[in-house]
């Protein structure tokens, strides 16, 4: 067994944070015995799993941060819990490096707890060495500023979900085994957040594929929700494929490890001596980045999220704020190492990562322009803000890209539920131009939450989204000052763009469905306590989040305590084994923030929401009806409609794998056996007929008229006969066929023992 | 244990006449009771037949020093499959008498392949195995050692295996619950 | 003892269950015709094992008992679930695959 030596001082709980998904796996398993017999049908077993889920990483939450802010506080590395010995695998043990970091700093070193699941011997190596290095495959829980930040949102957002669900869901045929999946979905986030090694992470990336699978599909009496059910679990898999390839070259070239502590050693020593080379590094993170750019939407593989609207507007929540579409992220947070050093581009400072990042943002923020499904929108948003984590990852602000997610997480999940609760009201409709508008004075706890949402999504300071973006932004180091990690131009511009564009769709959305008149049928309504209840907490997050992080230079110049600045840098930021550590100069450097950034960026977000604001202030001071200019608006900018064309289409990916991909390869194997069926089959069939037909003939030519009759017959019922010689083989008789297939084997058995046995 | 020492005792030099004599026996059992397994007009006796099948198995795993296996045989084999299939007689109501409909009409065919297999099988064996003996030399294979190689050399194959029983329990109850 | 004793027992009751396998019209018989084929199968890894003095051969034939334990659960809830539909289990009268 490969008990950790653990340090007397670490905290009880995070040994026992395996409890938190514990107690989430052990919800879906009685929910899935039980629930059907207990009067709210199961939803009480969830809310109270998760509930004490939350309670639990809210006091690891803690637990961690008043360790670090001790650590700080007596300046001595003694007082903090050190790291546990890297365990079992190989026998590198390094120490816990001590780091004093900007300001005194000590920032907590990752705990890790693991234990041996079980251990692969070679078979062919029976040596007793060779079974003591065999590859042990461990299971366990590691936890450090990153791993803890995802308990608490996840955990969070899976609790206001629940909540909301009792009430979005109710009456549902399917309603316990909702909340089953529901907790399943979120302890296999939770399993594979806390992975210590590939394998337990691949196991939870899968877990979470399955999940949202059957949430996708969860009304899969409609077809369209099934297929976007499939779509999201084929598209999945084609990067999964990515994820198994890269988990095995990493295997191979970390010497026959699954340990992600030891793989991000030796991917740190790349180029050294006991490190990964760079080239397998490269490969491995291609494959891994496959696998991320499918679960965290990337460009082109990004196709599958818009249409998984079509589950329950809940689980979009819980997807995409927590459970799902960060996977990728976070794996890229866990494995930075690898993909930094993989993906930086040979002899330069630049690393490819933030190219698809930037890619994605843009495109992403660009389709959710010509969308009029209130949630699709949010769904290319969300593509589009993921684009900006992986940028900030590419990039090197690491931290960036992680407040970003924390910060995206509340206010995404604040919107997706508002969404819900207007398609609540507005009968189960999603369609902004046929159904809403108007529902300002309806529904206003919905509205201001709903603002509060998509102004820290647009990046107005100072809710939460100004914060992370300015520090993406600032990480990409192209403006003056700001000594961020490499000169990344193209990514930065896109992030502005983007900046803009999220500004001037979140306006558009708002216009179409609160202002305006309402184009409904029914009288809409505000919704109950257990959905208003979820968005108001929510927006309360999306509110304040971004304090967590604040600049130093900005803390000063309020006059706040010194103390307060960049307090998630402190606390989230990995450091010790294993971690990212800073290679020579290059690394964690952290980009200078810069005032006038800020205020440009503010300025383009300004800028964009006033143009989008005029175009609808006239639109509906013309028509209250209205939802766009009917006046050929498009038609007089050719460019501009060439451009909306191509934004409905999707970039024409689905054409592309639909009908190109598959359609090609459906059509062409269909095309093939056509032509097989038609003239090889027929031709035997046809010669058949007439070999017996001219066999026919001679044989009236050459013998007795009298023997045969007819000899045009002839042909024809040998044709007929032939056939129906071929189809009494096809009787559908199982037991038939198995006399062929023994018989077949006997034959074939006696051809290789007779004619090809020769002893010896 | 009992079963052990005899084995161990047969298969020594001096009693290895002793154990060729029972093998020839459980083998005529076992071939009578086979031919009468698949003649039989009765289900029930079909299944009572196949019962006395898998024990002469069993038998011969002792011979072979097989002890782990042979008690394996006689849990899993007579105690849980041979229950299952008479429950699977009596859930599907066939008739406990004689059925003279239990064989269809071409059982020349079945015996044509069963014949021609036996043949390709045994000429080959012949052939290939003339005259090869068994080590006289022979211990009893140990549960210890079978069960180190299980958890060690096939310890893969053995999650696999695990795996692939559970989807089948899931399997058996969907595909037969009723719904 | 000879190796071909055993190999040449286990060979007969194979045939003998593959008579079954292609004579019987019930569908429980086939399926108890199925295992006499696998209990051939594990007689001669057993002997196998025994000639070589080699263990692999007793491992497969245990984790052949257990798959045919879950052949068994399977097949059993086909045929019970075919007599559910068809109120018969002569799997002549199955003949849904007919082109």
């Amino acid at each position: 067994m490969l008990g950790a030596e653990l340090v007397t001082q670490t905290p009880w709980i995070f040994e026992t944070v395996w409890l938190i998904p514990g107690i989430m796996a052990a919800s879906f398993m009685l929910i899935l015995f039980f629930g059907k017999r207990l009067p709210q049908k199961g939803a009480e077993i969830g809310i109270a799993a998760i509930i004490a889920a939350f309670a639990l990483s809210s006091f690891a939450t803690y637990t961690w941060i008043s360790e670090i802010n001790s650590g700080s506080e007596a300046e001595s590395y003694e007082a903090l819990p050190a790291a546990t010995a890297p365990i079992g695998f190989g026998s590198a043990v390094v120490e816990p490096i001590a780091f004093a970091g900007e300001e005194g700093v000590v920032r907590g070193a990752p705990i890790i707890t693991e234990y041996e699941w079980f251990s692969v011997t070679d078979p062919m190596q029976e040596s007793v060495a060779a079974k003591s290095s065999a590859p042990a495959i461990g299971i366990g829980t590691w936890v450090d500023g990153q791993s803890i930040m995802m308990l608490f949102v996840v955990t969070f957002i899976s609790m206001l979900v629940h909540i909301y669900s009792t009430e979005y869901v109710s009456g549902d045929r399917r309603y316990t085994h909702y909340f089953a999946f529901l907790s399943l979905f979120t302890a296999s986030m939770l399993f594979m957040v806390l992975s210590t090694s590939t394998i337990q992470l691949i196991v939870g990336w899968e877990l979470v594929g399955v999940c949202s699978f059957a949430l996708i599909g969860h009304w899969w009496e409609d077809k369209p929700n099934s297929d976007a059910a499939l779509k999201a679990f084929l598209t999945n898999r084609v990067g999964d494929i990515g994820l198994l390839v890269g988990m095995i070259i990493l295997f191979f070239a970390a010497g026959n490890s699954f340990s992600i502590e030891k793989i991000n050693q030796m991917a740190v020593l790349s180029g050294e001596d006991g490190g990964i080379s760079q080239g397998v590094l490269l490969a491995a993170s291609l494959c891994l980045m496959a696998a991320v750019m499918s679960k965290s939407g990337q460009f082109i593989l990004h196709t599958w999220l818009p249409d998984a609207m079509a589950g329950p507007t809940p689980v979009s929540a819980l997807i995409h704020a927590a459970t799902m579409v960060v996977a990728g992220v976070y794996m890229i947070g866990r494995l930075y190492p690898v993909f930094w050093e993989g993906l930086s581009i040979y002899g330069s400072n630049i690393n490819a990562m933030a190219f698809i990042g930037g890619l994605t943002t843009v495109g992403g923020g660009l389709l959710a322009f010509v969308q009029r499904d209130i949630k699709k929108v949010l769904a290319y948003s969300t593509v589009s803000q993921l684009g900006y984590m992986v940028m900030a990852l590419g990039v090197g602000a690491y931290t960036a890209g992680m407040f970003h997610l924390f910060t995206h997480a509340f206010f995404k999940a604040c919107l997706f539920l508002g969404a819900g609760s207007l398609s609540h009201a507005c009968h189960h409709s999603f369609d902004m131009k046929k159904d809403m508008g108007g529902l300002r004075k309806k529904m206003p706890l919905t509205f201001a939450t709903f603002m509060i949402g998509s102004l820290a999504l647009a990046g107005l300071p100072p809710l939460a989204g100004f914060w992370s973006k300015d520090e993406i932004l600032v990480g990409a180091g192209v403006w003056p000052g700001t000594e961020g990690n490499g000169t990344y131009h193209i990514p930065f511009i896109f992030g502005c763009i983007t900046a803009a564009l999220t500004a001037a769709y979140m306006t558009r959305v708002i216009w179409l469905t609160f202002f305006g008149k309402y184009r409904g049928h029914e009288e809409p309504h505000e919704s109950s306590w257990r959905i208003r209840m979820p968005l108001v907490l929510l927006a309360g997050f999306a509110t304040v989040a971004g304090f967590l992080n604040m600049p130093s230079g900005f803390v000063s110049a309020v006059g706040l305590p010194k103390s307060w600045a960049h307090k998630f840098e402190d606390w989230v930021e990995p450091e010790g084994v294993s971690t990212f550590v800073s290679k020579a100069q290059n690394g964690f450097t952290h980009a200078k923030p810069s005032l006038s950034l800020a205020i440009v960026a503010s300025g383009l977000v300004l800028i964009s929401i006033a143009v989008v604001w005029t175009y609808y202030k006239k639109l509906f001071a013309k028509d209250e009806m209205a939802t766009e200019y009917t006046d050929g608006f498009m038609s007089r900018m050719p460019l501009l409609a060439t451009g909306h064309k191509i934004l409905t289409n999707k970039y024409y990916l689905d054409h592309l794998y639909t009908d190109k991909i598959a359609g090609t390869t459906k059509g062409s194997l269909a095309k093939v056996s056509y032509w097989f069926n038609q003239n090889v089959l027929d031709a035997i069939v046809n010669s058949a007929g007439s070999v017996s037909a001219a066999a026919g003939r001679a044989l009236y030519k050459h013998f007795d008229q009298g023997v045969i009759d007819n000899a045009v017959n002839s042909s024809a019922g040998a044709a007929s006969s032939s056939g129906g010689v071929l189809r009494r083989l096809q009787s559908g008789q199982v037991r038939q066929y198995a006399s062929l297939m023994f018989g077949a084997a006997v034959l074939i058995a006696v051809v290789f023992v007779f004619a090809l046995g020769e002893r010896g | 244990m009992n079963l052990l020492l005899q084995a161990e005792t047969a298969l020594s030099e001096t009693g290895e006449w002793i154990a060729n004599g029972f093998f020839y026996l459980i083998a005529t059992v076992a071939v009578v009771a086979a031919l009468k397994m698949v003649s039989t007009k009765n289900v029930v006796h079909a299944a009572l037949y196949l019962l006395v099948v898998l024990s002469a198995v069993a038998a011969t795993y002792v011979i072979l020093g097989a002890e782990f296996a042979a008690a394996t045989q006689v849990l899993v084999y007579l105690g849980a499959i041979m229950v299952l299939m008479l429950f699977g007689v009596m859930l599907t109501r066939a008739k406990l008498g004689n059925d003279e409909e239990l064989d269809h009409d071409q059982r020349w065919i079945g015996s044509l392949v069963g014949v021609g297999m036996l043949a390709v099988m045994s000429y080959s064996l012949w052939e290939f195995y003339q005259g090869e003996r068994l080590p006289s030399e022979q211990s009893p294979q140990r549960t210890q050692e079978v069960a180190l190689e299980i958890f060690s050399t096939y310890i893969v194959a053995f999650e696999a295996l695990s795996v692939l029983l559970l989807a089948a329990l899931i399997g058996a109850i969907v595909v037969a619950r009723k719904d | 003892m000879f190796l071909n004793q055993f190999l040449l027992f286990a060979a007969v009751l194979f045939s003998i269950g593959v008579y079954g396998v292609l004579t019987r019209r019930n569908g429980v018989l086939v399926l108890m015709s199925i295992e006499l084929i696998l209990n051939a199968v594990n007689i001669n890894l057993i002997a196998f094992a025994a000639y070589n003095q080699d263990l692999s051969g007793q491992v497969f034939a245990l984790f052949i008992i257990a798959v045919a334990a879950a052949e068994v659960g399977v097949g059993l809830a086909i045929v019970l679930l075919i007599y559910r539909n068809r109120r018969s289990i002569d799997i002549t009268e199955q003949n849904a695959l007919r082109g």
